[in-house]
């Protein structure tokens, strides 16, 4: 008899709510400024005026249309890809640095998703109150207080995901005439996507799903967990400690003071339990280092305040590495950087960091190519002289206009002609085209395979880029 | 078989027997295969009124979408959708862009474009596709031609003159370059020493006394060369009589040819058989004025003019 298939259990977990209770201490009150900071940043920079002359007066403004991304004082064309690419390599290795020293601290303090879901809880916290009454709610019947409490908890969700959103868009259109053309039915349906889009990703990952984003979808949380070292801090319990002999026990009369319990053979775990209330994931970090830790330092928090209300030491939960842990005598915990994988990120980073800071500072002012016209690579001319074609586009990069002046070296100084245009004025962030040409007698030609071509923004001799460009002539070289 | 199915499960069949026991289940088919039934079924409805679809009279049911655009004229159009309509918006969307650049170009002289950073990146871009299209099948893609068919543009050489005004009249009214057959009239001796002295007129390897003797002939009756390439042979270019005493050379690939017997026996063949194929359409009627004008801009530009 084969049992029916309802009776089996779901392949999928149900998730279990979880309630976390605010605390206070360092690691909260660094969560807490780290969120400030991010979101006075992320809201903010949006509406910060900057002016220009050719652009809307945003500091940061993605000019998508525009083909280029204004960033304060520096304009970023396409061509520039390089520095994004540069810019997420670091990117990469700064998080498989700092995972490597001190842990999952990118999703413990600065992951948007943890501080999205932050203050989401604090909305919720504001509302519904703390932990115990949060759960109180949520085992309560519909009743009219639940209604409101939890509607106007998803409600001003709602309102938070709509302005992240929202936000998200003014990077992209100068903010104050989107804000307008939005609530007036006016803006791009680009706009309206975007916007709709990101409410309600915003809405289900920091309201609904919460750490099940961390936990189920995550890519990084997971491929960070192989980047851990016996030397590694995270967040540990120091069972020994907290175990003991007869393990944990709530301090009762009788084992109150640590010299009762050593006494006993007890931990100085009071087994209180506010680790796992606190906890954002609703793990038990006594259980051990696991997978679900985002190591954001809140039970660390919880613990030192129950350690001190009973004059026990701090740091029976503490930033630890495995290998001091289990050493005989546990030493201070301390960043151990002397290991060759962080010293060679650490230099990786040092090494990129410096180039795109280098690359940006010394860019210059316009982009340049040019072209040897191939079709025909020479012309043999009446008098026998050989004349090569070249195509020279400039795209100016500076905020004004700019006239480039033309001129060659390795050729005779007659030899390179520019038609009708000797120099060439081209607007902020457009190209202009040149065509020239260099004319050499049969001797001269026979000799020159290179030659460069020195193009020089007018009143800015430093500035001047030369490029290395061909001459092809007929027959064999010799 | 059939009575062990029927036993294991109750199927309902049809009703209808045949042969005494042969039935027919009654399967209804999958309940999302009918809704997807339907749903197709509106859809079709759904799209003969917002698409083209039935033939009707002489014509078809246009459906409520439609397509307008404006074109270069400044008239508005509208038709119902179809492809067709689509591209003619695209191409429109296009001409429009392009006006105010062919309104300028006519209004402007050859010099003033010339002189214009913005109309010379609009003629090299649009001047680009125009010859590509009209011109590169025998100038070649980059106006460099082919030797013995067809003139090179890029070079300083020009055989009926270089400046807009000539390259203006080339384009419009179309080139015949004619050379008459020479070997019914010179005997072969005669063709070869006109040949070494063509050779020497542009420093080729040539036969000295041979040349001499070409150039009496040159600039006799018999031959009278000279009344097309002028006394010096430096050419007409009233009549586009190339000048022999430059190093290019149109129809007799002497660049190419081997050693200097080679050379001279290329100049030979062009004496003695002549040319007839130095034809060049008229371009007037086959393109607007604003395109004839920019080609001319652009031919003059890849030569350097004159």
């Amino acid at each position: 008899m084969q049992t029916g298939l309802e009776d089996q259990l779901g392949l999928y977990q149900k998730r279990i709510p979880i309630f976390t209770r605010s605390v206070k201490g360092r690691f909260r009150r660094f969560k807490t400024s780290v969120l400030a900071l991010a979101y006075a940043i992320y809201f903010l920079l949006p509406w910060l005026p900057w002016s220009r002359l050719d652009a809307p007066a945003q500091a940061v403004l993605f000019d998508l249309p525009g083909r280029r991304f204004l960033i304060f004082g520096l304009t970023v064309y396409p061509q520039d890809v390089i520095w994004l690419a540069l810019l997420l390599f670091i990117a990469a290795i700064l998080l498989f640095f700092v995972t490597g020293l001190v842990g999952r601290a990118f999703c413990g303090y600065f992951c948007f998703q943890t501080l999205w879901t932050d203050f989401f809880i604090w909305i919720e916290h504001k509302i519904q109150g703390e932990r115990p009454a949060r759960v109180r709610l949520y085992r309560q019947p519909w009743d009219r207080e639940k209604v409101l409490k939890v509607g106007g908890t998803h409600a001003l969700w709602m309102l938070a995901s709509f302005w992240t959103g929202l936000t998200f868009v003014a990077y992209f259109t100068y903010a104050p005439q989107l804000v307008l053309d939005f609530f007036t039915a006016q803006a791009a349906a680009a706009a309206y996507i975007t916007t709709g889009i990101l409410t309600l990703s915003t809405y289900a990952a920091a309201g609904l799903m919460r750490e099940q984003i961390c936990t189920y979808v995550c890519p990084y949380g997971r491929f960070q967990s192989v980047m851990y070292e016996p030397e590694t801090l995270a967040v540990h319990y120091d069972a020994r400690r907290g175990e003991a002999a007869h393990g944990r026990a709530a301090a009762r009369a009788g084992q109150r003071t640590l010299a009762e319990r050593h006494e006993k053979g007890l931990g100085d775990c009071v087994d209180c339990g506010l680790c796992v209330q606190v906890c954002p994931v609703g793990i038990d970090i006594r259980d051990g280092l696991q997978y679900k830790c985002i190591s954001c330092g809140l039970c660390i928090d919880a613990c030192n305040t129950i350690m001190d209300s009973f004059e026990f030491p701090r740091g029976l939960i503490r930033y630890d590495s495995e290998k001091n842990l289990a050493s005989a005598e546990p030493a201070a915990p301390k960043v151990q950087w002397k290991r060759l994988k962080t010293i060679g990120y650490g230099v990786a980073l040092v090494l990129m960091s410096a180039y795109l800071v280098y690359s940006v500072a010394t860019r210059g002012s316009f982009d340049r190519a040019v072209n040897q016209i191939r079709q025909p690579l020479y012309v043999v001319l009446s008098s026998g002289d050989i004349r090569n074609r070249y195509q020279i586009r400039i795209t100016n990069k500076a905020a004004q206009d700019q006239t480039y002046v033309f001129s060659a070296r390795g050729i005779p100084a007659d030899a390179l002609d520019l038609g009708n245009f000797r120099e060439i004025t081209i607007k902020p962030g457009h190209s202009g085209l040149v065509q020239a040409s260099v004319r050499l007698s049969p001797a001269v030609a026979a000799k020159t395979q290179h030659f460069e071509l020195i193009i020089t923004p007018l009143g800015k001799p430093a500035e001047a880029r030369s490029e290395k460009v061909r001459f092809d002539t007929p027959g064999k070289r010799q | 078989m059939s009575e062990q199915k029927l036993q294991s499960q109750t199927v309902q069949t049809t009703g209808h027997a045949w042969d005494g026991d042969l039935q027919e289940y009654n399967n209804p088919l999958p309940v999302w295969w009918v809704y997807t039934f339907y749903a197709t079924v509106i859809f079709a409805i759904v799209y003969w009124t917002i698409y083209p679809s039935w033939p009707f009279g002489k014509g078809w049911i246009g459906g409520v979408s439609n397509i307008t655009y404006v074109n270069s004229e400044g008239e508005t159009k509208t038709h119902s959708w179809n492809t067709r309509a689509l591209l003619m918006e695209d191409m429109n969307k296009a001409a429009v862009a392009q006006k105010p650049y062919f309104d300028k170009v006519s209004a402007m002289s050859y010099e003033q474009i010339a002189k214009d950073p913005d109309m010379s990146g609009f003629i090299l871009s649009s001047g680009k596709a125009l010859f590509a299209d009209n011109c590169a099948p025998c100038h070649q893609a980059g106006g460099q031609g082919v030797v013995g068919f067809f003139p090179n543009l890029t070079d300083d050489d020009w055989l009926y003159g270089g400046s807009f005004d000539t390259i203006h009249e080339t384009l419009m009214g179309g080139r015949r370059g004619y050379m008459p057959t020479f070997s019914e009239v010179l005997s072969g001796e005669q063709i070869d020493q006109l040949a070494n002295y063509v050779a020497s007129l542009s420093g080729v390897d040539h036969d000295a006394g041979k040349a001499a003797a070409g150039e009496v002939l040159f600039h006799s009756e018999t031959a009278a060369c000279y009344y097309c390439h002028t006394n010096n042979g430096t050419g007409r270019k009233d009549m586009g009589a190339p000048n022999l005493t430059d190093n290019i050379w149109l129809w007799a690939d002497v660049p190419a040819a081997g050693g200097a017997g080679g050379k001279v026996a290329a100049i030979r063949s062009v004496i003695a058989n002549g040319l007839n194929k130095g034809v060049m359409p008229a371009w007037a009627g086959r393109l607007s004025p604003e395109q004839i004008k920019v080609l001319t801009v652009y031919v003059h530009e890849l030569g350097g003019g004159q």
